[in-house]
């Protein structure tokens, strides 16, 4: 009997933590991101209308970026009417809002949450933190463009951008779906190579399957 | 055989009719509540965008043999439901498979969808989900009590389980609905409703902001788009039900296209009446806790329905 000793969590180093959790293939995934091939064009002109004209978004309130989201519902604002939504589950929603700077600890949750949900998806970046930096263009623990880790749509800039300007984005991301330009799905299984290594590059505890489906 | 393909024929074109209006009808109430919160709304045709949009989605995932099957059982559920119940009076072509007792399986079959989706929602291993299913059976299990014994008033007063029997014996002018021959059992009946159609006080299960989205938290693309497509039927199916029990159902008169169409719109009248019941109370009342709502209908609501029992018991 070769009885291991399990050293207890806490003094594992991360390498001996990510060995001693359960690779088990039913519960990870090891398929890769496949692109998919779209139908014939009418279907998918129409598809794409109803797709930009349900616009369910999962809000990612890094930064202050969450301040200037939640008005949008409100009686102000109103975006319902325009067929946009919030839906607080990776699983059902089709857009996602990066409110803002993104620091390392957050990428990481914002890849997963990316991979979980289902394409087409579209992502936009809101706030000037997510295209050049920002303020935080510097700053020792925030990634300077989002788009070297997820492929965005539709960029906003303002520090921060009113809501005004919010549904500005929207509004241009619905022509992009209209006009079958945004594909970012395809082109983040396209390019996964490239986005994994610029995601590794920056995410120094790598503790969690290559893609999360 | 051409006997049965007219049956499935009668079928389809029920479920065709329920499924349309419980979809307008959602779209009307998301107006509604809009227009309560002072706000434009969404167009009234934004739950079927939404169906087809995540019907189109390009990807799914699948946790399971029970997550795929949770959907599908939920929709069984809700044409089942709707399949038992006669949903215009006097008429062949609505009258689907309604028989002689259908009411104590319509109530079944209210159940059945649910412990399908929570055996569904249990294998997505969302603890939102298991949550959520905790509260919804829990919840369920406490406004079937009222609904069950304003059900058993109804049975003791007509002396029939037939949905059909029930709405025969309230034909020939207002006096003669259940409203109004027996209000304490529709009354009984009215609140447990409001339990049913999860609208606040009663949103523990899908509560926002709280455990948001709630059982189908992971179900997405086609499984979310049977879930939505279900939602609608399950909504009709039960206020058709409701109309039925308590409203005098719709009859079609002396048939021919003229008594179809006032017997529709008579049917759909009634039953957005009854539905705006829940949303007027929704929009006005916050969420209950679990254990508050709990308490809730196994306190006055049953004690109004021992009381319906009783007076026609003594009667």
């Amino acid at each position: 009997m070769d009885e291991e000793i399990k050293k207890p969590y806490e003094e594992m180093d991360i390498d001996e933590l990510i060995k001693s959790q359960p690779t088990d293939p039913v519960l990870y995934c090891q398929d890769l991101p496949k692109p998919s091939k779209p139908l014939g064009i009418y279907m998918e002109k129409f598809l794409n209308w109803a797709r930009a004209n349900s616009l369910w978004f999962l809000g990612f309130g890094t930064g202050c970026g969450a301040v200037e989201l939640r008005p949008l519902m409100t009686a102000r604002f109103d975006v319902y009417r325009y067929g946009i939504a919030g839906r607080p589950t990776p699983r059902q929603s089709s857009v996602f809002v990066i409110g803002g700077y993104a620091s390392v600890k957050t990428i990481k949750r914002i890849v997963r949450s990316y991979e979980q949900m289902q394409g087409p998806k579209f992502v936009i970046g809101l706030g000037s933190c997510t295209i050049n930096g920002g303020m935080y263009w510097d700053s020792y623990n925030t990634i300077n463009r989002l788009d070297h880790y997820i492929p965005v749509d539709v960029y906003i800039a303002g520090c921060m951008p009113r809501p005004e300007a919010l549904i500005a984005g929207f509004e241009k991301l619905k022509q992009l779906i209209k006009e079958g330009k945004a594909e970012g799905a395809n082109h983040y299984a396209e390019n996964f190579e490239w986005y994994k290594a610029n995601q590794k590059k920056i995410i120094k505890d790598w503790n969690m399957p290559d893609y999360n489906w | 055989m051409s006997h049965v393909l007219i049956l499935i024929g009668n079928a389809l074109l029920t479920l065709f009719v329920v499924m349309n209006w419980g979809l307008i009808m959602g779209g009307m109430v998301r107006k509604i509540v809009g227009r309560v919160h002072g706000r434009y709304g969404p167009p009234i045709w934004q739950p079927y965008i939404d169906i087809i949009k995540t019907l189109g989605k390009r990807t799914s995932v699948i946790h399971g043999v029970m997550f795929f099957l949770g959907p599908v059982f939920r929709l069984a559920g809700g044409i089942g439901t709707l399949m038992f119940i006669p949903v215009l009076f006097h008429s062949s072509v609505f009258a689907n498979f309604s028989f002689s007792g259908d009411l104590l399986l319509v109530m079944y079959f209210i159940f059945f969808g649910q412990l399908g989706m929570a055996l569904g929602a249990g294998e997505s291993g969302h603890p939102y989900s298991a949550m959520a299913v905790g509260r919804g059976l829990a919840q369920m299990t406490a406004f079937e009590v009222p609904f069950a014994l304003s059900v058993i008033s109804l049975a003791i007063q007509y002396k029939t389980l037939s949905v059909t029997g029930i709405v025969a014996a309230q034909q020939g002018g207002l006096l003669h609905w259940t409203l109004f021959t027996n209000p304490v059992a529709t009354i009984t009946a009215i609140i447990a409703m409001l339990g049913m159609n999860m609208h606040s006080p009663f949103d523990i299960v899908l509560a926002p902001q709280e455990i948001p989205i709630g059982p189908p938290t992971e179900f997405q693309s086609s499984f979310l788009g049977l879930l939505q497509t279900n939602r609608a039927i399950f909504t009709g199916a039960k206020l058709v039900l409701f109309m039925n029990l308590y409203l005098g159902g719709s009859s079609i008169g002396n048939g021919g296209f003229a008594g179809y169409a006032m017997a529709i719109i008579t049917m759909m009248a009634k039953t957005f009446g009854l539905y705006m019941i829940s949303v007027f109370v929704g929009v006005a009342y916050p969420r209950f806790r679990t254990e508050q709502s709990i308490r809730f209908f196994l306190g006055v609501p049953t004690v109004l329905g021992i009381l319906a029992i009783l007076i026609f018991w003594i009667w």
